[in-house]
């Protein structure tokens, strides 16, 4: 465009752009707009030397400033561990009781806990710490190895039949497929199921308690109550780890299952253990 | 009539509206500045006493104090935002009552309706912040400055050592008000005296001087640089405001009815036959505008109502013995009735003679504001649908309960079963004491029968009730477990539900909360 259009109406040259007849007017940019644009240019200038901003052949510049995203979320971390510190020095030194009777220390367990329970727990005692057969439902008053909190210390601590843990919690009910016989089983299940009140074959059942007492109550005691001492549960009450019903118990005397937990100390550090045992503990289920 | 006329006591003010609809500025020229002259009258008085009252609310009210005990502090207004608590001399706000606040907005909103179809931008004239830190400025101006003619004056002079320490002081005094204006905001979100202290030996929260500074350069800018530009190009109101006016709202009118045709030389043209009307076109008007407009082009969006015009024309028409009035507060209704009769209903140009007797009065039969023409549906229907949202809030306000009880029903597990066959299920219980004094309050079972309960933390035998202490104005969580033993469930139906009952035995004041009871369906 050689020379400059004027349009009629409000005296300001046009661009020379025309769509349909209608001509784009050259109006100046307010001098504000225009100033900002500058600044923000200048400002974007700054900012990539301040800031990890043009790539490289490998990666980008670093900035003056030594800025990184990964370094901003360490510092995060690190404020929010520091932040926590005095509450965790409190748990790893007191005892899970001393822990649950001091109520600001006993809040921040329970939820240190809930989070550490939800990373390492949930795979075989579910979400809700409900189990499942085979697995303790973690919610009820029923412990095979003790439900006051030392107890469930030790028991998370060094785990159920875990061999490489010393202290680790062990108990093994022989398999009584080898030892009685078919019937002798069958009735030994039936007088089981009688114990708490479960539908059973009475005939069965009479005739079984003597097999009970001559094979099973040397751990489970003579009325059948357990004993935790061998980790042997009570048959009397309602819960049932294998599932109830004279079939699973027969089975579960026949060839019995072994449930095995890992020991977490070595894996998670005594303060997370204590901290499970709070949160644990305060399910409702404990002694 | 010649005496009346006789005008040679009215100082013709050389003064152009910048403003104008006519002669309004590109968007890309710099700003002209504005130089309103000082006026005195009733409305300016009274635009003083609004200002007094609404700097004085604003900048004290943080320091008033409010007894509430021990444990709850002794402002009477302040915004707790680090506890979550709004307190208003005796109200207390907690987060979940924020509604009332939100049922002031709708107030507000139909206060505004109300407000502005009976008197138009009433707001923007007397009230709005804006106008009201413009109007300070505009005295800490002349002050230092003197009145229009020195400051332009003054204005159009080059630098000298005058110039700049009056301008100086100006600049340096209105920085010392926007730091006050900044300064007094910070008082209402934190204890007054204790945070002036801190402020002062450095000692505050860095947001408290991040907020001051913000507050202080807006006040400054907006306030004594940008002033009237704020109002016309950065405010939506005015839009808005004028979309609520009707032909009965009041708005700063020149009556040209009885003005028109203007003349700076009545007697001469009145001598000469010609008509003259009351306007002597001395531009007092124009002078005195905040905004810089010419009231006589009609209203415009610029045009705040601040009724200076008026004050400045009501001592022009003293001066030549007219009636009052040629610049007023008037309904267009009136206004189109007026000037019905002055141009004989459109047929001939505006004639004075026929609103005006020779002696320079009015005549009688044109209409004038009255009071009882506020009084129509409109208004009634505004005043109607703010007064009952006013109600509905003072009874919402003086029945809320102080004492609350929340519930709520573990997911996972629903319910557990124990080994003697009850069934427990789990609950968070969360009581709410809203008053700034410790409690205990007992927690009761109603219904579900046979059913026993306990609460991690809380040491009681277990039953169907406990007492638990609750902090002053605090929440406090509870995991709380009910059981029931196996023959109760044996026979129910569905789900049962039973209500939580928490009760202060002191106060007598009691809340309850239904809940529900799972058990396995196995169990029913």
């Amino acid at each position: 465009m050689s020379e400059k259009e004027i349009d009629d109406v409000s005296g300001v040259a046009t661009t020379g752009h025309e769509w349909d007849g209608i001509k784009e007017l050259n109006n100046p940019l307010p001098r504000w707009w225009v100033w900002t644009f500058y600044a923000t240019i200048i400002w974007a200038l700054g900012y990539t030397i301040a800031y990890p901003a043009w790539p490289m052949i490998s990666s980008a510049t670093r900035g003056v400033l030594g800025y990184s995203s990964r370094g901003d979320i360490r510092a995060a971390l690190d404020a929010a561990e520091a932040a926590k510190g005095d509450y965790v020095a409190a748990v790893s030194q007191k005892s899970v009781s001393e822990i649950l009777a001091d109520d600001k220390l006993r809040e921040f367990a329970t939820a240190a806990g809930a989070a550490a329970f939800k990373v390492n727990c949930v795979q075989c005692h579910g979400s809700g710490a409900t189990g499942s057969p085979g697995y303790p439902n973690l919610n009820d008053d029923e412990w095979l190895w003790g439900g006051k909190p030392e107890d469930i210390y030790k028991t998370i601590s060094h785990g159920v039949r875990f061999a490489a843990d010393d202290a680790t919690r062990i108990s093994e009910m022989p398999a009584f497929g080898a030892i009685l016989d078919t019937a002798q089983i069958r009735q030994a299940a039936a007088h089981v199921a009688s114990l708490s009140g479960t539908p059973s074959n009475a005939e069965a059942a009479a005739a079984g308690a003597a097999v009970f007492a001559a094979n099973c109550a040397s751990c489970h005691g003579a009325d059948g109550k357990g004993n935790r001492e061998f980790g042997a549960p009570n048959l009397t009450d309602a819960i049932w780890l294998y599932g109830s019903g004279e079939a699973a118990i027969a089975a579960q005397i026949r060839a019995p299952h072994h449930g095995v937990m890992p020991a977490w100390t070595a894996r998670l550090g005594d303060t997370a253990v204590k901290e499970l045992a709070v949160y644990v503990y305060s399910l409702g289920g404990g002694e | 009539m010649t005496a009346l006329l006789d005008q040679t006591d009215v100082e013709t003010l050389d003064a152009t509206a910048v403003n104008a609809a006519t002669r309004r500025q590109p968007l890309y020229a710099p700003r002209k500045k504005i130089f309103p002259k000082a006026v005195s009258g009733s409305f300016r008085r009274f635009k003083w006493l609004v200002m007094l009252v609404t700097l004085g609310i604003y900048y004290l009210t943080p320091w008033l104090r409010w007894d509430r005990g021990p444990y709850a502090p002794d402002q009477a207004v302040l915004v707790d935002l680090a506890n979550r608590r709004f307190y208003f001399f005796f109200i207390e706000i907690w987060p979940q009552e924020f509604f009332i606040v939100a049922g002031l907005l709708v107030m507000a909103g139909f206060g505004l309706f109300l407000v502005t179809s009976t008197v138009g931008r009433a707001w923007c004239g007397y009230t709005c912040p804006q106008t009201v830190w413009v109007d300070l400025f505009l005295a800490v101006e002349r002050f230092f400055e003197g009145d229009r003619n020195a400051r332009i004056r003054l204005d159009q002079a080059p630098m000298s050592a005058r110039k700049l320490s009056l301008r100086v002081a100006k600049h340096a005094t209105w920085l010392v008000i926007a730091v006050a204006t900044g300064g007094a905001w910070i008082f209402y979100f934190a204890d007054a005296p204790a945070l002036v202290r801190d402020f002062a030996t450095g000692e505050a929260a860095p947001v408290a001087y991040i907020t001051v500074a913000v507050l202080t350069a807006t006040t400054y800018v907006f306030g004594g640089l940008m002033r009237e530009q704020v109002c016309t190009y950065m405010c939506p109101w005015p839009r808005i405001q004028a979309a609520m006016l009707d032909e009965s709202s009041l708005t700063v009118t020149y009556n040209d009815w009885r003005g028109e045709p203007r003349s700076r030389h009545a007697k001469k043209a009145a001598a000469a036959g010609q008509p003259v009307g009351d306007c002597v076109d001395c531009n007092a008007c124009v002078a005195v505008c905040p905004m810089g407009i010419d009231i006589r082009e009609g209203q415009q969006l610029e045009c705040i109502t601040c009724a200076l015009c008026i004050d400045a024309c009501d001592s022009v028409m003293d001066k030549i013995g007219r009636e009052r009035g040629l610049i007023s507060y008037a309904t267009l209704a009136d206004y189109n009735a007026n000037m019905a009769v002055a141009t004989a209903g459109g047929a001939t140009a505006i004639d004075p003679a026929r609103v005006r007797a020779n002696d320079g009065r009015l005549l009688p039969g044109l209409a004038h504001f009255h009071l009882k023409k506020l009084f129509r549906p409109r208004t009634f229907v505004y005043f109607a649908v703010w007064s009952l949202v006013g109600v509905g809030l003072l009874y919402a306000l003086l029945t809320r309960d102080r004492l609350e009880v929340n519930v709520l029903h573990d997911r996972n597990p629903q319910y557990v079963l124990l080994s003697d066959g009850s069934i427990r299920n789990g609950y968070t219980v969360k009581l709410l004491n809203k008053i700034p004094e410790p409690r205990t309050l007992v927690v009761t079972l109603e219904g579900l029968e046979g059913a026993t309960m306990s609460a991690l933390g809380v040491e009681a035998e277990e039953g169907r009730s406990f007492s638990v202490a609750v902090e002053p104005d605090r929440l406090k969580t509870l995991k709380v477990y009910v059981r029931q033993p196996a023959e109760a469930i044996a026979g129910a139906g569905a789900a049962e539900s039973f209500r939580f009952v928490v009760a202060d035995k002191s106060s007598f004041e009691t809340d309850s909360y239904v809940a529900s009871f799972e058990a396995p369906e196995s169990r029913r």
